[in-house]
């Protein structure tokens, strides 16, 4: 076990500096803002107009928060600078199986739900 | 490739097979495995939301009449305290960074400064957490809890405040609800309020049923006759428990612990586990040993917690 940590990962740099840190930081900050914001006035254009089974202003949220944990994987977490196979054997498991079962889970609730009402 | 002199060198760097898979040490591939089964597990926590609430879709309480809380702020301020936790967890994650880089350039001073600020903004958010349950917890409104469980919100027929949510405590002293006010009412008392406002009526939670043609969702209103009939069983409801809770479905206070009582569970042990290499640091282990790596493993699960409570913010919250 002692050998465990006796060499760290290849090194795989980032940009030098911190810039690119806080790059990634007022990104975040930014989206969040925005979601926030939009949260809280709920424009009706967004609420009323509807697309895949629910508000525009639900699949803005969707994707402003996939945005978001996109840059907080591949750059906080680093993921982006691993190899190409490893990035793989994270993310596949995760883009496959999450999806799959909220598509599932979501569908069965919706079915339960008419189901109550009849 | 600009690392490949990196790769040259690591060729030593094995596990015990003679190579290094994936260029990644033992240590790092397996934080990284945990964190993969970690988002199962909380994607199949949020999913199972979910499904109850596409079960419960017209009655699901609006986290927007719940969540309404500031600090020293008078008034409803849907979504800020949670904006502000949500700010908190990307700060320290950014300080958590900070430690990373420094770490890499063999600088303990950078280490022990970023290192400590992240212990600090774990502990801000734990504290927030606890503000925000002992808010929920004790309730707001309070509401009405029929003969068969349901709950039902008290909101006048008529008005300005037509379809709002009445707090118990504005229904039987007319006056509204002070800041911070927890006193606990009786179930006469209220039912002897609610049968002399003849303003009066129950809504269930939640946006209510959608109309076909405009889009546009009304909570289920009962009538002033149905409501009295109603309230003759009924019990007055403050705050949330497992049981029942004033919110409405029971289901969503527990999800509402479950969920985030899991991610503080997990901020908490990344909060020991940041202490633990923190004293590390100090003590000069990571020194010793040429390489700042389990900085950045401790720092990989930090991340995650902040990565999990993004989702928690809009599945929860923002919805």
């Amino acid at each position: 076990m002692s050998d465990n940590n006796a060499y760290p990962s290849e090194h795989h740099e980032s940009p030098e500096g911190t810039k690119w840190i806080w790059k990634v930081f007022w990104i975040l900050l930014i989206v969040t803002t925005v979601e926030v914001v939009l949260g809280i006035i709920k424009p009706e254009a967004l609420t009323d107009t509807h697309l895949l089974g629910t508000s525009l202003l639900n699949i803005i949220f969707i994707v402003l928060t996939i945005g978001k944990a996109y840059y907080i994987v591949a750059e906080f977490m680093h993921l982006g600078h691993e190899r190409k196979n490893f990035i793989w054997v994270i993310t596949l498991p995760i883009v496959i199986l999450i999806p799959y079962l909220t598509f599932i889970l979501l569908t069965e609730g919706g079915y339960l739900n008419t189901m109550m009402n009849m | 490739m600009a690392n490949g002199a990196a790769l040259e060198q690591n060729t030593t760097a094995i596990w015990g097979g003679g190579r290094q898979p994936f260029g990644v040490s033992y240590g790092k591939m397996m934080m990284w495995f945990f964190l993969l089964s970690d988002a199962l597990t909380f994607s199949g926590f949020l999913t199972a939301m979910g499904l109850y609430r596409f079960k419960f879709e017209t009655t699901w309480p609006v986290a927007e009449d719940v969540f309404t809380h500031f600090p020293f702020l008078h008034g409803e301020h849907p979504l800020l305290f949670v904006a502000l936790m949500t700010f908190i967890l990307i700060l320290s994650s950014v300080t958590m960074v900070m430690a990373v880089n420094a770490g890499h350039k063999m600088n303990t001073k950078g280490v022990t400064l970023w290192l400590g600020l992240t212990i600090v903004g774990g502990f801000t958010f734990l504290g927030s957490q606890a503000w925000e349950w002992y808010h929920f917890i004790h309730g707001d409104k309070g509401a009405v809890i029929l003969q068969d469980n349901t709950v039902m919100y008290v909101t006048p027929i008529e008005g300005v405040k037509a379809g709002e949510i009445i707090s118990i405590y504005e229904l039987i002293t007319g006056q509204e609800k002070p800041h911070g006010d927890h006193s606990e009412f009786q179930t006469a008392d209220m039912i002897a309020a609610f049968g002399l406002n003849e303003n009066m009526t129950l809504r269930m939670p939640g946006k209510g049923v959608q109309d076909e043609a405009t889009g546009k969702a009304t909570p289920i209103t009962l009538s002033r006759a149905e409501a009295l009939s109603k309230m003759k069983n009924a019990k007055v409801l403050q705050g949330a428990g497992m049981q029942a809770n004033e919110y409405g479905n029971v289901l969503f206070a527990d999800f509402f612990f479950f969920v985030t009582g899991f991610h503080g569970t997990h901020v908490f042990s990344g909060v020991v586990l940041n202490i633990i290499i923190f004293i590390n640091v100090l003590m000069g282990t990571y020194e010793r040993r040429g390489h700042y790596e389990m900085v950045e493993k401790v720092g990989l699960y930090w991340h995650f917690v902040d990565l999990v409570w993004v989702f928690v913010f809009t599945f929860f919250y923002l919805v």
